[in-house]
This record gives C-alpha cells, sequence and structure tokens, in this order.
C-alpha cells in the first residue's frame, strides 16, 4: 500500500495502543497543530473582555505567612482518626490536584500514632546513648551548629495502596488510594556525625529510634542504614519541620517506610539487636500464603502511579491530553516510566521530567489522543537497579493478598465511554 | 600561634588520635550521665534488658484492664470499637481471613510491656505504675492462653513467656 503522506502533515507519530503518542511530542511542538486540529471553530465572542473588580481597587494587605488561595480550599488532605480519637490515624496528600515534584509542607501526608504534639524547642533534647563510648545531649540550638546538608526524598507509608490488595477495586481516587506519599526537600545533620561524636561501640548492629510524642513511638533501624544516608532533619522545604511532620527535628532515612522516619525525633539508642518495637513486629510485616510473615522490609520498592487523569478528575471532550504521574523508588533513581491506555497490551516510554534524583518522586508525562471511547489507564516504573513494578496480579499471586504492606503493583484507571474516571482491575 | 591554629592543631590531634574517621563537626554534644539517661530509657528487648522491678498477676491485671483499657479493647480483650488483643489464634493459616492480636501475631510478650508502658492507656499515656502494666499485660497473656492463671509476670518470667507466634516471622531479602 502506498503511503499517503500528505492526509497526516502534522500527525504526531503513535507511540503505543489507543492514542498514546510519542513523549517527545510536546517538546517538539508538534502538540499546537494536532491540538489546533482538535478544536472546532466555534464562533467568536461578541463582547469586549471585561475589566474585572480586582483591576479597580488596590488589593489585600500583607500578611506574615502566606496562604494559598480561597478558591483552592479543596486542595486539601482528607484524614481519618481511629474511634474515640482525633489525632491518631492519617492524613492524605490531594496528589490529582497538585504537579511538580514537591509537596507543599501543609499537604505533607501525616500518620500520628496519638496526635501531634506541641513541643518547645527550648526544651527538647536528642539523646544518643546505648552502645555509644560517650552518651551525649545535643539542644536544638546545639544541632543549628552543626553542618548541615539537603536530600529530595520522598516518604511513603508502608501502608500506601494497600487497598489494592482487596479482592474488587475500592471505587475511590488518587488521594484516598494513594496519598500516603509525599516529597520534600529535607535540610539537617548528618546522623552519622552525630554518631560518629558518641563514639560507635563495634557490637552495635542496630539503633532504636523514638519520638517525643504520647506514643513514644519507635522502631529499630540497621546502623548501617544510619551511616548511609540518614538526616536529622530540621527543616521542610526550607523552613522549620512542620508539628505535624516532627518539629523540631525527625530521623529521615531516605527511601525506607514512613514509619522508621520518626517524628519529634528524642533518642537513638544503639544496640546488638533490633528491639523488636510494636511497629515491626505487630505492624509492618507482611502476612505471606503460608502464613509466615516477612519482617524488616525497609526499602520502598519502585512504583508509579497517574495523578491525571484519575478518578473525581471527569473527561472533556476527546482530544489530545497529557498523562501525568508520580514514580519512585527507595533503592535509587527511576530509569524509565512507561504508560498504556489499553490495560497494559502495549507500552509508550513517558517523558521523565529533570531533575530525576534518587529515592525522590520523579514526575513522567506522556501525551495522549483520547478518541472518547473506552481505555483503560497505567503506569510502570523501573528503576536504576532493573526492578519493574510488578502487575497488582503478579505481585499478589507471589506475595498474597494478606499482606497489607508494601502495595506497589500497577494500578489502573479505567475510562469509560463519555469520560468517567474509575478505579479498575485490569 | 592564633587562636583559630590552636583550635585547628587541638582538632587535628583529636582527628589523628581517633585514626582519623571523626567525621568533622563542633562536638557540642554535652555527656550524658546514667541518672539523667534512666527516665528516658524505656525501650525493652527481647532478652528483657530494660524491665523494671515490679510484678502483677493476671487477677490483678484485671482490674487495671475494666477500670483503663476496656472502653477501648472490649470486654475481654474481644476489640472494639479499637483494636482487638485475644483469640485470632490458627487465623493465619493459608485461605484464612487474618485475625491479628497479641495472642495470634506479636512474638515477644515483652514488646507488650514496652508499648502497654510508653504508649497507653491512649487518653492518658504512662499513667499507669509498672506493676500495674506487669499485671495488665499478664491478663492480655492469661486471656490469650499464654500463660497460666496463677503465673506472675516479672522482669525474670515476662521474657521468658513463649508467644504462640513466636517463629512466624522471616526476614526480608530483596527478590524473594
Amino acid at each position: 500500500m502506498r503511503k499517503n503522506k500528505r492526509s497526516v502533515p502534522s500527525e504526531p507519530e503513535q507511540a503505543a495502543g489507543n492514542g498514546l503518542l510519542d513523549r517527545r511530542l510536546f517538546l517538539t511542538g508538534g502538540a499546537a497543530a494536532i491540538g489546533n486540529a482538535a478544536v472546532p471553530n466555534t464562533a467568536r465572542a461578541t463582547e469586549a473582555l471585561p475589566v474585572e473588580q480586582w483591576m479597580k481597587m488596590p488589593g489585600s494587605p500583607f500578611t506574615v505567612y502566606g496562604q494559598p488561595s480561597r478558591y483552592t480550599s479543596k486542595v486539601a488532605r482528607i484524614f481519618a482518626s481511629a474511634p474515640g480519637t482525633t489525632g491518631t490515624g492519617t492524613s492524605r496528600t490531594p496528589h490529582h490536584m497538585l504537579d511538580g515534584t514537591i509537596t507543599p509542607n501543609g499537604l505533607h501526608f501525616e500518620r500520628h500514632h496519638n496526635g501531634i504534639p506541641d513541643i518547645d524547642p527550648e526544651a527538647h533534647r536528642l539523646l544518643i546513648h546505648g552502645l555509644v563510648k560517650r552518651p551525649l545531649i545535643f539542644t536544638l540550638d546545639a544541632l543549628m551548629r552543626y553542618p548541615m546538608e539537603s536530600r529530595i526524598a520522598f516518604i511513603e507509608c508502608a501502608g500506601n495502596s494497600a487497598l489494592l490488595y482487596q479482592k474488587d477495586p475500592a471505587p475511590l481516587g488518587v488521594q484516598p488510594i494513594h496519598g500516603l506519599l509525599s516529597c520534600a526537600e529535607w535540610t539537617g545533620v548528618r546522623l552519622a556525625t552525630l554518631l560518629e561524636e558518641a563514639g560507635i561501640d563495634p557490637r552495635a548492629q542496630w539503633l532504636l529510634a523514638e519520638g517525643a510524642d504520647a506514643s513514644g513511638m519507635s522502631r529499630s533501624v540497621p546502623l548501617a542504614k544510619a551511616m548511609d544516608d540518614a538526616l536529622v532533619a530540621i527543616f521542610q522545604n526550607g523552613e522549620p519541620v512542620r508539628p505535624s511532620n516532627g518539629y523540631p527535628m525527625r530521623l529521615l532515612l531516605p527511601g525506607y517506610e514512613g514509619d522508621m522516619n520518626v517524628k519529634w525525633l528524642r533518642r537513638i539508642k544503639l544496640t546488638e539487636g533490633s528491639t523488636m518495637t510494636k511497629d515491626e513486629t505487630s505492624k509492618y510485616t507482611m502476612l505471606l500464603n503460608d502464613g509466615k510473615s516477612l519482617q524488616f522490609c525497609f526499602a520502598q520498592e519502585a512504583k508509579s502511579v497517574i495523578t491525571r487523569p484519575s478518578p473525581g478528575l471527569a473527561m472533556g471532550a476527546p482530544g489530545l491530553y497529557e498523562i501525568t504521574g508520580l514514580a519512585w523508588s527507595g533503592y535509587g533513581r527511576i530509569a524509565k516510566v512507561e504508560v498504556s491506555a489499553d490495560g497494559g497490551a502495549s507500552w509508550a516510554l513517558a517523558a521523565l521530567q529533570e531533575p530525576v534524583l534518587p529515592k525522590a518522586v520523579t514526575r513522567f508525562r506522556s501525551p495522549w489522543r483520547w478518541d472518547g471511547g473506552p481505555a483503560t489507564l497505567q503506569s510502570r516504573a523501573t528503576d536504576e537497579s532493573g526492578y519493574v513494578q510488578p502487575s497488582r496480579s503478579k505481585l499478589i499471586a507471589d506475595r498474597g493478598g494478606r499482606a497489607n504492606y508494601h502495595f506497589n503493583g500497577i494500578a489502573s484507571w479505567g475510562i469509560a465511554q463519555g469520560g468517567e474516571v474509575k478505579h479498575v482491575y485490569a | 600561634m592564633s587562636m583559630r591554629n590552636a583550635l585547628l592543631a587541638a582538632w587535628s590531634a583529636l582527628a589523628v588520635g581517633c585514626g582519623g574517621a571523626l567525621a568533622e563537626g563542633p562536638n557540642l554534644g554535652k555527656p550524658a550521665i546514667p541518672d539523667e539517661i534512666a527516665s528516658w530509657d524505656v525501650s525493652i528487648s527481647p532478652d528483657g534488658a530494660g524491665l523494671p522491678a515490679g510484678s502483677g498477676t493476671p487477677q490483678q491485671g484485671e482490674q487495671v484492664y475494666v477500670a483503663k483499657c476496656l472502653a477501648c479493647h472490649g470486654e475481654k480483650g474481644a476489640g472494639k470499637p479499637n483494636d482487638q488483643l485475644v483469640g485470632g489464634q490458627g487465623s493465619l493459616q493459608p485461605g484464612q481471613v487474618p485475625i491479628k492480636t497479641v495472642g495470634s501475631f506479636w512474638p515477644y510478650a515483652t514488646t507488650v510491656f514496652d508499648y502497654v508502658r510508653r504508649a497507653m492507656p491512649l487518653n492518658d499515656p504512662k499513667s499507669l505504675r509498672d506493676d500495674e502494666v506487669y499485671a495488665v499485660v499478664a491478663y492480655i497473656l492469661r486471656l490469650n492462653g499464654a500463660i497460666a492463671e496463677n503465673d506472675k509476670m516479672d522482669a525474670q518470667t515476662l521474657p521468658a513467656v513463649r508467644m504462640p507466634n513466636r517463629d512466624g516471622f522471616v526476614r526480608f531479602s530483596r527478590g524473594r
């Protein structure tokens, strides 16, 4: 068959089935051409554009701390607390209404075990003891004198996306299903610096990290991780860590499950073995098919989620859309993200937005021409270790459906004829 | 020699003395003495290290439980509105709906003591005396069949309790 070149002069390359286009489309300028082609030539407005009220009077005065627009009040966390409590549970980040990679501090997800303590920084102390040569006490003022480092790192609760272990797809969207994930720039003192000042006893293999909240949240951490890239974080996205994220200081263990990044850090005890706290035995262990439970699964495996389109954001008219989302791995950088519009039958490479940082979220984007018909959107991340995000069915075949934690399988959004977007299994 | 040079010389002597492994820092940690540490050092190891003096029996624990725990954890640890503490043994087996309780899931009795003392009751944490903690832990262990009616829990007996799911855990390794 002879190709008719003239009939598709601005048609971009199809990268995969059901309308997925080459990831370089937006960079090469082809989008304008096909965007224009898709827009019907509607009648022109007959009235002059109005000059609005806010251009005819002085604006509002300065404030000491900026707040979002009152028109964006729906860009907010959602939360649930345990029966009879007001601050014991989780709040979730509205990724379907955000873009970029950094989570604003007021929207960072939370998991509290007995509310947020109101800590006076003058009274707060960090104690380092146990298997050390010199037990030491640090004040916040003292830590402020230490050399600091910044790390852009995601924190993800190990229970994020756990709803996908369920037999049937929960009729929910990005925020309630995948909202226990956030990413921030954390700045603080390397924990290794403080441990070396205390002098590490060679018998020490673990440390216990404990918070100053009412639950005394505590977790055991391998000493090797502490010496590698752990921070005692004092700043979050440039400002003092928020109370809801550990003010005046928290432990940051890049890539490790959220629970281990102990907030309101008050004590580090070096030990030979793990302490077997509540949260490393009765919680954060994965029950397998055979009745045994996996313990000490710390790093979050490679994962990705499409944030737009997603449930709650109805599609408009058929035409060009950007599929975008987040990808991350606790084992390093994201190497590639693939996107499918036909439930995994075919895949197109998504564009990865710079910077692509280790143990941070990476924003991916993929141009898609939606024809108005049914589609099933999926994303699949591969990290620099070569690990590929598994399908939901493979993950459950390997691990069973009772593990509750560390769900990193592929999630699917179904788009119906007419544009309704739903959580589906595919 | 200027003050700065003197400090630098002192610092490099220190670094050499420690094999040069010291990370650079201003060394502003204040030495902590054991008396200061004691009130904060509340974590309990599986071998019982850190357990305080004191003791309690299931019978004594029932009174504590009824007064302080029952409203959230239900009659005899049956759960509701909050976590179920008793029962579920056998529910981890293949094909079952798992009911994770102290009796069916928790591998160490020391963890129960550690957690109750630091975190419970939720509306008044750290209010129980050590004797009361031993007693209420004994009561929960008794309800789960892990100890006998007249067993007294203390720093020696608690770590020796063999929890039903003690061997139920395997260490994660990537790729499994």
